[in-house]
């Protein structure tokens, strides 16, 4: 079977679109079938649109993604209600204890990224992960930090990713390995990005299922379940028959 | 004695200037010490068998034990010379000669 590779985490600034359409010409280059550029602050269906176009063009395919970094549950719960049908990817950054449980118990969060270096700041530990595999939520790691960051703060970072990892494997939790990068120069193949797993503890499996199955299956439940033919979780319109006539 | 098994890999270089051969070898180096320490880097058998400067592709050879170090390496490179670069794997082999007919 051939793997189909997922980045759905490139940062590239909206309102450059010569650079925007360069990330996404090299991400086909590099053997991309599928991409997400997440939306922070407002969705703009124009934008959107831009760049579904773009990507069609570059023979990939869009995913779109909504970040969001609240700062209490209730705000996490707000932005859930009001973004989670419509977006396919719904992605929470924790940035304290409280937002870091929620969003792992929740059923509508899709990916929980931990961007501090702060090893106190993750939260992924044997709790979060508990909760994370009962709602079907990802780990999201961001190769970026990795390609910049040198010395010690890069072995604190693969000091807590590799333990995040032991973490998110005892509890079957599944890991999405994401470029995270803005600049075309950073930006790194899949099978690269799966070879940089290797420094925080995937086997060579996991790492390449991180770029390609776990990203995948993530994108294919949601958009079934934003579709027209979803009515519960097991439960779809296979085909609508006439209505029956009575008396 | 066992014979050390090694793979042959031919990597892309991505930038905007021409690097030559020393420092490109120089910024292989230095990523897998950076990562893994003198005595990691010196467990690699990394050498530079060749490198075209007109296409930018080298082809490197290192002990098959820590491939997945040297991989691991190449992927943190950012920079060759102080100037924005990157270094992705074209191909790997046991053989220069499959190699070589894998990259063409």
């Amino acid at each position: 079977m051939t793997r189909t590779f997922t980045d759905l985490h490139l940062r590239a600034n909206l309102g450059d679109q010569k650079a925007t359409q360069q990330l996404i010409n090299k991400a086909s280059r590099f053997g991309y079938s599928r991409i997400s550029i997440p939306f922070t602050s407002r969705l703009d269906e124009d934008e959107e649109a831009k760049l579904k176009t773009m990507c069609r063009d570059a023979s990939l395919d869009f995913v779109s993604r909504a970040d969001f970094c609240p700062k209490s549950e209730n705000e996490l719960t707000r932005f859930l209600r009001k973004f989670r049908r419509r977006f396919e990817v719904i992605c929470i950054t924790c940035s304290n204890k409280e937002v870091a449980r929620q969003a792992a118990k929740d059923r509508r969060v899709d990916l929980l990224n931990f961007n501090s270096l702060d090893q106190r700041k993750r939260f992924f530990d044997p709790a979060e992960a508990e909760l994370a595999s009962e709602s079907l939520a990802a780990l999201e790691v961001d190769v970026k930090p990795l390609l910049i960051l040198e010395g010690p703060p890069r072995v604190r970072l693969l000091t807590s990713l590799r333990r995040e990892i032991i973490v998110a494997r005892e509890f079957s939790v599944p890991v999405v390995v994401s470029s995270g990068v803005g600049e075309e120069k950073l930006m790194r193949t899949p099978k690269d990005m799966a070879g940089l797993a290797y420094l925080f503890g995937l086997d060579e499996a996991s790492s390449l299922d991180a770029v390609s199955i776990n990203p995948s299956v993530i994108v294919e439940r949601n958009r079934e379940k934003l579709g027209s033919r979803f009515v519960a979780p097991g439960i779809r319109i296979v085909k609508e028959g006439k209505q029956l006539e009575t008396g | 004695m066992k014979r050390v098994k090694r793979r042959y890999l031919a990597l892309q270089v991505e930038s905007e200037a021409q690097p030559t051969e020393r420092e490109f070898v120089d910024a292989v180096w230095a990523a897998v010490t950076r990562l893994y320490g003198e005595v990691g880097a010196s467990q690699t058998s990394l050498s530079l068998i060749d490198i075209d400067l007109e296409s930018k592709v080298a082809v490197i050879r290192i002990s098959l034990a820590t491939f997945n170090m040297v991989k691991a390496s190449l992927t943190t490179i950012t920079s060759i010379a102080g100037k924005e670069a990157s270094v992705r794997v074209l191909s790997v082999s046991g053989t220069i000669k499959a190699l070589c007919s894998s990259v063409r």
